[in-house]
């Protein structure tokens, strides 16, 4: 029977298909291939392809010293480096037992901070983009450009940062950085009003939003996604908050959640955590300690004890691990990056099983990847 | 369910009770300029609890490669989440060690739990039928390490190139 016939009499029950998504396409931002087996307008299977942009981080760990990966770092999650570089730095300060002094570490929060709400606008502009609507992109880039302009004068970087060094940071912030935060966060907080009228409440993003791409805590907990994915599933998991590090326990803020676990509460999950980041920032700048930004007396070439040990985080897209295994050598003998990305996609097999393609595709969005996030 | 990490590390006790002792690391002579290191002296006790501060887990688990589905089971019955799985090629020891990480979504415990394998025949079983995520995970560090997760329902390249036959993260791997 031609397919043709077979459409018109309705019998293609049963019969399936198979598109390709991607590697290069729009909705999946970067060299992500979906193999999607359809029945008629429903997905039957979506098997992500994984692999396209692989560079193989861990084993240029092996090859360099432990100062030499730093740069690695911050081309990994590329929206959100300052994260790994932190979660990098920690490892290896806390196997060579090294302290940062409180001004850096103050610094390294507001950073941190300034660069989550500079991913999470990024999200914002790419995710509507997803789903139809062009317009907000134009003004989440406007804004996520102040951040960059403020951290590439810092850094010298807009996005590849390297500013993180084991002790501290690389140089310290001086009274423009200090002025310009203190603008922009006052320039972001009506900014956030205004995409709540603009976008939040529009009637088309709720009807492809709500009740779409239901993720169940059980299955984040089964995978292993975090981030914001498990805080959309009702579940208040926050790297900041499980396992305190740098200077979170001084600092007063809430960990945004929503119980309902579809792509909406995904979505207001995010906006609220700029929020919260803004939040961090003034009270950091407030808090801001006099002093050095980096330990005195850490070594050139560092060759921390044998043994190994773990640094985790908060990124923007979730709960970032690295392990590091020293042989007391001035090369690491073994760096493990254990990125948010690829476990939260790693359930979408799982989560978008039944779907409409469409719905698929604000799902997919709403996880938030960065492909050399699960590539590594 | 536990309420406390000295539950959980009693119950690790229990469930590893009747097993073979483990084999105390081999000390292998490393020559001059090796490239090739060995481990730290592993700590006396196959369960023992840790310092977060020092170390960034609360709880590290060493027992048998066959106990690590009992040993799955034992956290995902105590509510934890995957975190990662990898390895770590021993070359000078002979072994691959296996690394089970896992966290907890309500309570802000870590767990380590790890198995050595020999590295003539690095093979031990798939926990992804208890953890789903864990398949990405053994797919990704047997085609790093060369490490077969046995019954495992889909042990092909997530990374590499799909024909790829070699494992690079393996020390003695020449590109």
């Amino acid at each position: 029977m031609s397919a043709l016939s077979a459409l018109s009499s309705g019998e293609t029950k049963g019969e399936t298909f198979v598109i390709n998504v991607g590697p290069q396409h729009p909705a999946t931002h970067g060299v992500l291939r979906l193999k999607m087996t359809m029945d008629g307008e429903y997905i039957t299977r979506a098997e992500p392809v994984c692999g396209y942009i692989h560079r193989m981080h861990e084993k240029m760990g092996e090859n360099r010293t432990w100062a030499q990966f730093l740069p690695n770092t911050g081309r990994i999650d590329y929206l959100a480096a300052m994260a790994y570089s932190h979660a990098y730095v920690g490892a290896v300060e806390r196997a060579a037992g090294i302290a940062a002094p409180p001004r850096a570490e103050y610094i390294r929060v507001i950073t941190s901070e300034l660069n989550r709400i500079s991913s999470h606008l990024v999200w914002f502009g790419a995710f509507l983009l997803d789903l139809g609507g062009f317009t907000p992109l134009l003004y989440a880039f406007d804004d996520r450009e102040k951040i960059l302009d403020i951290l590439e004068a810092l850094t010298g970087s807009r996005l590849t940062y390297s500013y993180y060094r084991f002790g501290g940071v690389c140089n310290d912030v001086d009274d423009d950085f200090i002025r310009g935060t203190r603008e922009f966060v006052a320039f972001m907080r009506p900014r956030m009003k205004m995409y709540h009228s603009l976008v939040t409440d529009n009637i088309i993003l709720r009807k492809r939003l709500i009740g779409i791409g239901v993720i169940s805590a059980e299955m984040c907990r089964q995978y292993g996604a975090t981030g914001p994915v498990i805080r959309g599933s009702g579940v208040g998991y926050d790297v900041r908050k499980s396992e305190p590090y740098s200077v979170y326990r001084d600092l007063d803020f809430d960990v945004p959640v929503y119980p309902e676990g579809d792509c909406m509460a995904r979505y207001l999950v995010r906006m609220e955590e700029m929020v919260q980041s803004l939040r961090i920032i003034e009270q950091a700048l407030d808090k801001l300690p006099a002093g050095p930004v980096m330990a005195s007396g850490v070594p050139r070439t560092l060759k921390p004890p044998a043994g190994d040990c773990c640094f985790a985080v908060e990124a923007a897209r979730g709960r970032l691990l690295v392990r590091i295994v020293s042989d007391n050598k001035e090369m690491p003998y073994r760096v493990r990056l254990r990125t948010p990305s690829f476990c939260n996609l790693s359930l979408y097999e799982e989560a978008s099983q039944g779907m409409m393609l469409p719905d698929a595709l604000a799902l997919l969005g709403s996880l938030d990847l960065v492909i050399p996030d699960i590539d590594r | 369910m536990i309420s406390s990490l000295q539950e959980l590390a009693d119950q690790f006790n229990k469930l590893i009770a009747q097993d073979v002792p483990l084999p105390t690391t081999p000390a292998v002579p490393v020559a001059a300029g090796a490239q090739v290191g060995t481990a730290a002296p592993e700590p006396a006790s196959p369960v023992q609890l840790t310092d977060h501060a020092a170390k960034g887990f609360h709880l590290d688990v060493r027992l048998r490669p066959e106990r690590v589905v009992a040993a799955a089971t034992l956290m995902d019955e105590n509510g934890f989440a995957i975190d990662a799985v990898t390895g770590v090629d021993w070359m000078a020891e002979g072994q691959m060690e296996v690394v089970y990480d896992f966290f907890h979504p309500a309570h802000a415990w870590r767990v380590v739990v790890r198995a050595r394998v020999p590295r003539e025949k690095p093979e031990l079983p798939t926990i992804s039928e208890i953890y789903p995520g864990a398949n990405w995970h053994e797919r990704e560090t047997h085609e790093f390490f060369g490490i077969v997760f046995l019954g495992h329902p889909n042990l092909t390249p997530l990374l590499l190139p799909e024909d790829a036959t070699y494992h690079p993260l393996r020390k003695d791997f020449k590109a």
